[in-house]
């Protein structure tokens, strides 16, 4: 009941539309219909729309926002024949093939936790800042000349990663880690162990940014073990509300 | 040269375990930790001289490459690398900034930069290198930008531009640290740009001061340019500046006017044109200048660095600066006052025929539409490639060329008037040297007293070179040309001691550092970076 209340007052405060409540022939999609949905997506909408479907702005498709209330049998109907005098086009697709698309956003709306939350910039701060003082997001991220190198620097993050993925990475760090951010660990021959990003290797040598800020450079003949380790990210324990929030922060952040 | 080589060892060996900050005391007393190269020439001072001595004049012969590292660029590899405890940092051409473990070649990280198109200079989408202030990586963009990079992760800070590409302003050199101040010359001279020297604030890359190289009417010199010429006068900046804390003035050279070879338009001597300026590190003040070639027609700019040494001048301990010039003639200078010392040509010259009691050249060749036989031609005796100075031989090392039996055309672009119809413009890797006879041009690395401006010794190459020259302590040169040849030197005889083929044009200054207490040697040559050192113990 809170959880209703809170989310009416959200999309009222973003101004934004939602799904409508789904119909009965919508709710019958198999996982197979899902997939076809989600390949359709990606090879017909994804172009314009993002893969996470959040690129067009006053539409996030991941988390079923749109400019307006919509019904199935309306997405579908845009999804065949376009909305005229603008970009989206018409499409050659079937009314089955449209519900499937229409299905698998939906899908993907529900599963997104804390997906239908509207984010408050300002509150992200504050919760990046409170968790930043006792010891939190900067002390491995940096947001321009402050905080720690030794994860993903997040000055520009909100230009190059999508709302979704920031979420994710807030719920689930390990799920999705990308190549330049992964942890690895080498332990030299002495026992020394040194963990940080990995910066490159190849079949003689390692680079990384270890967790003291240093460049540091191995031969792997040095090394009696090198690997790669989870992500140190800890899974948060924020608030769905104070994820929306954050994630809301961080897409702000653009750099210059 | 022993305790040189014991200094040397202890100072490598004791380079910390982690990097630490880059200081601005530590950029001043550069000297003080050889294992680093912390400017583009090594020190403030420009002397581009390494105090390490585990190669000497010796052992050189035994050196062996240790890595190669290719740049993913067409453009010519202009820059010199910087090392800071064990990291060297490079820059791509044009503009991306690279980080290597100087030990390897192997790489940290890449900070890609794609420079606006229209920033296409005159000689090539070049750059010379970067500048390192704490943990701060500062580049010059061919577009004209300023841009600070993370030295750790390669990340851009601030990105300052510094002019407009569009009107045609550049930026090929490695900044210059102050203080707390970045200072850069705008380069693209040679088109109608008004020229600057200005420094920004290390932190937050906000412009502090700035000096134009051509006065505003009601400035002094202003009446130096005849009608509006001062607006499009040219007289970029095209290299790093050279700075001694005990004047607190910072030196740069800068360019030729513009249009550069016809003076017509903007009559007068064209001030701070073919000129070293000093400046006040804090305000930007002129505190004076040396005009070397006053109202150029023949393309004389200034590009080449200040190099600053203390020496003894007819028996008194002097601050002076050395400077080879593109016109053919070596100066030394009282860097506290400006004061001209002395000048004399080191290649063949006959554009002037000697100076006045203040130093101004008279000049007695012309460039006319028929044609006059000016000697050095365009090309000059020298362009940036920077030289190098040592303490233990007290000599001055320059690499340059003998180019000659060009007539100069007012007017135009000078016209061939000899056999070799084959020549390039300048500042192409294709370029073909002026000449009338096959026996003319040629490039040459050659050592002069400082106190005399005599020529002690001279390494002759077959073709041109525009690569610079490194002095170590352990009285080694290293030098290289066109030809692709990296060699080494003997510091007091000129012999030569090693060479290597690099497969590509040296069109950069070597440098040297250590790791781990083995000294290294890099150049760039063709479109990579080779580094050398002696066989692992």
């Amino acid at each position: 009941m809170k959880f209703t209340r809170w989310l009416v007052t959200a999309l009222l405060a973003s101004g934004l539309g939602v799904f409508a409540p789904r119909t009965a022939a919508a709710q019958h999609e198999t996982a197979a219909d899902l997939l076809d949905g989600e390949r359709a997506f990606k090879n017909s909408c994804a172009n314009c729309h993002g893969p996470d479907g959040d690129v067009i702005p006053g539409i996030d498709l991941g988390r079923g926002r749109f400019r307006r209330t919509m019904t199935d049998e309306e997405l579908v109907r845009i999804i065949r024949t376009g909305i005229p005098n603008t970009p989206m086009p018409a499409s050659q697709m079937t009314v089955e093939q449209a519900q499937k698309i229409v299905a698998y956003l939906r899908s993907r709306a529900s599963t997104v936790r804390g997906g239908a939350l509207a984010g408050d910039p300002l509150r992200g701060k504050s919760a990046f800042d409170r968790a930043t003082a006792s010891g939190g997001c900067t002390s491995c991220h940096r947001v321009g000349t402050s905080g720690s190198r030794t994860g993903p620097d997040l000055t520009d993050v909100g230009s190059r990663r999508s709302t979704v993925e920031l979420e994710r990475a807030l719920v689930d760090p390990g799920a999705d880690v990308a190549p330049g951010n992964r942890t690895y660990r080498v332990v030299l021959k002495d026992g020394t162990t040194v963990t940080g990003r990995l910066l490159g290797h190849d079949t003689f040598s390692v680079q990384l940014l270890d967790t003291k800020e240093q460049l540091r450079s191995f031969a792997k003949p040095d090394l009696r073990e090198q690997g790669f380790l989870p992500s140190p990210m800890p899974r948060s324990n924020l608030t769905p509300q104070e994820v929306a929030d954050v994630v809301s922060y961080l897409s702000t952040l653009r750099g210059q | 040269m022993r305790h040189a080589l014991r200094l040397a060892v202890v100072f490598a060996l004791a380079a910390p375990l982690y990097a630490q900050q880059v200081t601005f005391d530590r950029i001043l007393h550069g000297d003080r930790e050889p294992q680093n190269w912390l400017s583009y020439s090594g020190t403030l001072m420009n002397q581009r001289y390494s105090p390490l001595a585990q190669i000497t004049a010796a052992n050189v012969k035994n050196l062996q490459q240790q890595w190669i590292w290719q740049a993913k660029s067409l453009e010519k590899f202009e820059a010199t690398p910087l090392v800071v405890d064990g990291i060297m940092y490079t820059v791509q051409a044009p503009n991306d900034a690279v980080a290597l473990d100087a030990a390897t070649g192997r790489v940290f990280w890449t900070y890609a930069y794609t420079p606006a198109p229209e920033g296409r200079p005159c000689c090539g989408r070049v750059n010379r290198g970067l500048a390192i202030l704490g943990d701060t990586l500062y580049m010059g963009t061919i577009d004209a930008h300023l841009i600070a990079i993370d030295a750790k992760t390669g990340k851009a800070i601030w990105n300052t531009e510094v002019a407009k590409a569009s009107a045609r302003y550049s930026i090929t050199s490695s900044p210059t640290i102050v203080k707390d101040k970045v200072i850069i010359g705008t380069g693209g001279g040679d088109g109608p740009i008004r020229g600057y020297i200005a420094a920004f604030d290390a932190k937050t890359g906000k412009e502090a001061w700035r000096f134009y190289t051509i006065p505003a009417p009601g400035e002094p010199g202003n009446d130096t340019w005849s009608g509006d010429s001062w607006k499009t006068g040219g007289v970029g900046v095209w290299n790093a500046g050279a700075y001694d804390p005990d004047t607190n003035l910072v030196y740069f050279g800068t360019g030729n006017p513009a249009p550069d070879w016809d003076g017509s338009k903007r009559l007068g001597d064209n001030l701070y044109s073919d000129s070293v300026v000093a400046l006040d590190a804090d305000t930007g003040q002129l505190k004076w200048h040396y005009q070397f070639t006053p109202h150029d027609e023949l393309d004389y700019d200034a590009t080449q660095v200040p190099l600053l040494a203390d020496v003894q001048w007819q028996g008194t301990p002097r601050k002076v600066m050395l400077w080879a010039n593109r016109n053919g003639v070596m100066y030394a200078l009282d860097r506290v006052t400006g004061e001209f010392l002395k000048g004399k040509p080191f290649v063949k010259t006959n554009w002037l025929d000697g100076f006045d009691a203040k130093g101004r050249p008279h000049q007695v060749k012309f460039p006319t539409p028929e044609g006059t036989l000016v000697h050095p031609h365009v090309h000059g005796g020298i362009n940036w490639a920077p030289p190098a100075f040592s303490p233990r031989t007290g000599l001055f090392y320059v690499a340059s060329w003998e180019n000659s039996g060009i007539i100069a055309v007012q007017g135009q672009f000078p016209r061939v008037m000899s056999s070799n119809s084959q020549q390039t413009a300048m500042g192409q890797t294709t370029l073909v040297p002026f000449y009338n006879d096959d026996t003319e041009p040629f490039g040459v690395v050659r050592a002069y007293d400082p106190k005399t401006l005599d020529r002690v010794w001279e390494f002759k190459m077959s073709d041109i070179t525009w690569g610079g020259t490194l002095a170590t302590a352990g009285d080694v040169v290293f030098s290289g040309g066109r030809e692709g040849y990296f060699l080494a030197l003997d510091a007091r005889t000129g012999k030569l001691l090693w060479r290597a083929s690099v497969g590509g044009q040296v069109n950069a200054g070597a440098m040297s550092y250590a790791v781990n207490g083995r000294q290294y040697v890099a150049i760039a040559a063709g479109n990579a970076l080779f580094s050398y050192a002696l066989p692992a113990p």
